[in-house]
């Protein structure tokens, strides 16, 4: 029997904001000293109540509409009640039946769209550390924003999985929301898995969700381990129990965590202590004004601008600060008519990092970088020979230790070649030939 | 007459002109508290040396020239109230060694107004009760007759104002639990518009009926006090925009005129017969003094505890979920019963395949409880009522029946659902001499009229003047 994958992606994405979704104290937790960023609304203290962070919330909505959401012009946040140590209230204040968004899309390479369920905004736990038999308590992440992107089970394999999370990943990176670095947790990914045969055209019964990944590796990974036990307990007759199982890093397999039977009720009910959330159609437009060229609209206006490959176009627009950058060097490329071809492969050749070097000054490199290859590489080694060997008294110097020497020797380079040549270039050769 | 026995606004006036200093008439505070707190039992903590301490410098800032609305007056506080520093149980041995590292907004503005607070209130445990009955540490007892309730849960608040051991106390009334205890003592009691007082630091009980408050001697220190405690507060999203607004203007302005409604829903079944004799008493007194008096109809009424007893459980067992043992010292197995029925009520009817069948069905009441009152308001300015069907009722009468003790609360819900104010005013008493109040019911925001209505009642029965004999 042929089966076909059901996949849907559940991804958390924690918001750089200042301040905690709930209270004023400083969200950046990474690598501070346990229990520092905490006041009595993100430790729950009695009679403590959460005020909702704004900036959050416009976030939360920017990136609804990144991903072609429609926006809610009522929403509200519920409570989410269940019992864990790194929950202070009790409770995980989130958004259950009218989130900020829903109904949304992002389109991939192979042209298909992926439906986006909803987008809504929720508080992170604190974090628990477990040690011999005892467990600390930090409350430094407790209510960090975070944004859940849900998507429909769209998702047929495990690349377009990951082509689905790296867009989302340079989504928010390009909003300047989130750092989504999977590494620090800034972007946590759970994906719902499921086979149904091939020429069903119904959801399958059951779903098994995937929860402990922390690199787009492991992704693929889980996906491909859970495809195959899942395929495995169809075929011999039975259905794959509906459950959450966790990706298992040293055995390189899932393994089941909680099955269908102790399923939570997380008892759902709205917030009382945060009156609804109205967002009107003026302040949506606004947000949207406010939004940077996001990257698929980037790619296509470069590669249409400036006659880019669509290779080049994709690498330069990866990340946006390299596309500003980019388009800055073109601006200042301009006046001495180098053009932005040219630019785009002298950025991706010579891997040019953006905070290395102003763009100004990246022309005027590619400028002599130009004339040193109009001579010719073989012409260049040809002098550089000659004038070593026409100067054993400098060379000898430059080995023992004379490292000034090396001067002289590039003026008698320079002089040779009698062109204007790239020096630092040329400096780099002779280093090369004197080793 | 001892200076304890005086209203606010005697007391301010006293200090004022250095007839006494805040440390005598703290002193006399402590000194009635020593001699009768434990027959009543109406604090779990006396801030004894806190309490001379501020005095003292109340005195030195009265010297300065400083002048503050509060300055040098002893306070009472629910201990349901954070206060830094000072142990805060709710009642309840769950909390029984908590020390908050805040104060509460309304704690922090009546400290900056130089109140000087003299202890913390008994109550129900984490405000859950009628009776007073249900503390941990121990039942309230009623200073008109020591036999009886004094009503929650505010008990120990209520109780302490009309003992004189101090000269006002804050409450908090999600149901009727400033209202029915203010009735039961013979002292003034509010329960403001949901959202006018900040409910940030007070231990929350259900979050979206909780309304703060406070019990006075008279209409007019009421005022005084709900003066400094409202306000909208960054710290609270619930708080409501408010303008500064002179309460005393219209104190004195009589009821000429002024349409009161008669809910008559809620002088039907199940009154005391001698309560509607002294309500009636009070409908002519108000007619008396020139108000139009009209019947209107509270439709919803009769599904005003239904609902509540379906909100406000479910957020309770929300709101109590952080006492999970982990912290504070103390497990769940130190919830009292009370407490744990509630949990269990509220887990139950917010849970999957019920949720649309109670909690959501109970919102739908509340709307149309709330259109009720809207209705009501559009023929009349506003409405009076018994606070309670029954007098005070005898300690242990109704402890093991949970349903008739939720019933004593008939008259008050459905004001915390609509979100409405209500002034509670002492209006007489029975023949065995124990309290009778009614309350005065207005639109959203409308305090200032309540006061107005209030004071007008006040000035022509003087109930307050009369004080329990205590021995």
């Amino acid at each position: 029997m042929k089966y076909k994958p059901v996949i849907g992606l559940e991804v958390h994405v924690e918001l750089k904001t200042k301040s905690k979704m709930f209270c004023s104290c400083s969200a950046d937790y990474f690598g501070q000293k346990p229990n520092t960023h905490t006041c009595p609304v993100c430790l729950g203290l009695p009679g403590a109540l959460p005020v909702p962070n704004q900036q959050a919330i416009d976030w939360c909505v920017m990136i609804g509409l990144a991903l072609n959401c429609k926006i809610a012009n009522f929403s509200k946040f519920d409570r989410k009640n269940y019992f864990y140590p790194d929950l202070p209230k009790g409770y995980q204040i989130s958004q259950y039946d009218q989130p900020f968004c829903q109904k949304g899309s992002i389109t991939l390479s192979n042209r298909k769209e992926i439906g986006i369920t909803r987008v809504h905004m929720e508080e992170d736990t604190g974090k628990l550390t477990h040690s011999g038999d005892s467990t600390l308590i930090d409350f430094n992440r407790s209510s960090v924003p975070l944004v859940e992107i849900v998507t429909d089970p769209d998702f047929e394999n495990a690349s377009e999985v990951v082509e689905y999370l790296k867009k989302l990943q340079q989504i928010v990176r390009y909003l300047g929301v989130s750092d989504a670095d999977m590494e620090k947790g800034n972007m946590r990914l759970e994906p719902n898995i499921s086979l149904k045969k091939e020429n069903e055209t119904t959801l399958p019964k059951f779903k098994v969700e995937v929860k402990n990944i922390n690199s787009f590796r492991f992704v693929e990974k889980a996906i491909a381990y859970e495809i195959k036990r899942q395929e495995e307990i169809l075929n011999e007759g039975k259905t794959p129990a509906q459950e959450t199982r966790g990706w298992n890093e040293t055995k390189n397999a899932t393994v089941s965590q909680r099955s269908k039977e102790d399923a939570m009720d997380y008892r759902y009910f709205p917030e009382p202590d945060i009156p609804p959330i109205i967002l009107k159609d003026e302040k949506i437009l606004k947000l949207q004004s406010q939004m940077p060229e996001l990257p698929d609209a980037k790619f296509e206006r470069l590669q249409k601008e400036f006659s880019l490959s669509s290779y080049n176009s994709e690498l330069i627009t990866k990340d946006k600060e390299t596309a500003d950058y980019f388009e800055k060097a073109v601006e200042d490329g301009k006046k001495v008519y180098v053009p932005p071809k040219d630019i785009a492969n002298f950025i991706i050749n010579q891997k040019i990092n953006p905070s290395d070097i102003v763009p100004a000054e990246l022309i005027k490199r590619i400028v002599s970088a130009k004339q040193t290859i109009s001579i010719g590489d073989n012409a260049l080694d040809n002098i550089i020979k000659n004038v070593l060997a026409g100067n054993s008294k400098a060379v000898e110097d430059y080995k023992k230790g004379k490292t000034n020497a090396i001067m002289f020797l590039l003026g008698h380079v320079m002089r040779e070649a009698k062109q204007k040549l790239d020096t630092k270039l040329v400096k780099e050769k002779l280093e090369d030939k004197l080793k | 007459m001892n200076l304890n026995q005086l209203t606010i606004k005697e007391a301010r006036e006293g200090l004022r002109n250095k007839q006494f200093s805040s440390v005598d008439l703290t002193r006399d505070c402590l000194t009635q508290i020593k001699k009768h707190n434990s027959a009543l039992n109406a604090f779990i903590s006396v801030t004894e040396e806190e309490a001379l301490m501020s005095a003292k410098k109340a005195d030195k800032s009265i010297e300065d020239g400083t002048s503050l609305p509060l300055l040098g007056i002893p306070i009472a506080l629910k201990d349901l109230f954070s206060t830094k520093g000072i142990k805060t149980t709710a009642a309840s041995n769950v909390l029984r060694d908590y020390i908050p590292q805040y104060d509460a907004t309304v704690v922090r503005k009546l400290k900056d107004a130089g109140a000087v607070i003299v202890g913390k209130t008994n109550l129900d445990a984490w405000a859950h009760g009628s009776s007073g009955e249900n503390s941990d540490f121990g039942p309230t007892k009623n200073p008109w007759n020591k036999n009886f309730v004094p009503g929650g849960s505010s008990s120990g608040s209520a109780v302490s104002v009309a003992s004189d051991m101090c000269l006002a106390a804050t409450g908090t009334d999600t149901g009727g639990s400033i209202r029915l205890p203010s009735s039961f003592n013979n002292v003034v009691g509010l329960k403001p518009t949901y959202g006018r007082v900040s409910r940030y630091g007070i231990i929350a009980m259900a979050s979206s009926l909780d309304s703060i408050g406070h019990f006075t001697k008279t209409v007019e220190d009421c005022a005084t006090i709900f003066n400094i405690t409202k306000g909208e507060d960054i710290y609270d999203a619930t708080t409501l925009p408010d303008a500064t607004e002179d309460f005393y203007k219209n104190l004195n302005k009589g009821v000429k005129r002024i349409r009161i409604g008669i809910p008559k829903e809620f002088v039907v079944s199940g009154l005391d017969p001698e309560v509607k004799l002294l309500f009636e008493k009070a409908v002519n007194t108000f007619a008396n003094l020139g108000a139009e008096i009209t019947e209107v109809s509270l439709p919803y009424t009769k599904y005003g505890i239904a609902a509540y007893y379906i909100i406000q459980p479910s957020e309770v067992s929300s709101n109590l979920a952080r006492y999970d043992g982990i912290r504070y010292g103390n497990g769940r197995e130190s919830f009292g019963d009370e407490a744990k029925r509630r949990i269990m009520l509220g887990t139950f009817t917010l849970s999957s395949g019920y949720y649309d069948a109670y909690y959501k069905k109970a919102m739908s009441v509340r709307t149309l409880i709330k259109n009720d009152f809207d209705k009501a308001f559009e023929k009349v300015e506003a409405l009076i009522s018994p606070v309670c069907p029954t007098y005070p009722w005898k300690l242990g009468e109704k402890i093991n029946d949970p349903l008739k003790m939720y019933l004593s609360d008939a008259l008050t819900v459905t004001v915390n659902i609509a979100g409405i104010p209500s002034l509670s005013v002492p209006a007489g008493f029975s023949k065995d001499k124990l309290p009778f109040g009614i309350q005065i019911m207005g639109k959203q925001l409308s305090e200032d009229l309540l006061f107005q209505i209030g004071n007008s009642f006040e000035k022509e029965t003087n109930y307050y003047k009369q004080k329990p004999l205590l021995r």
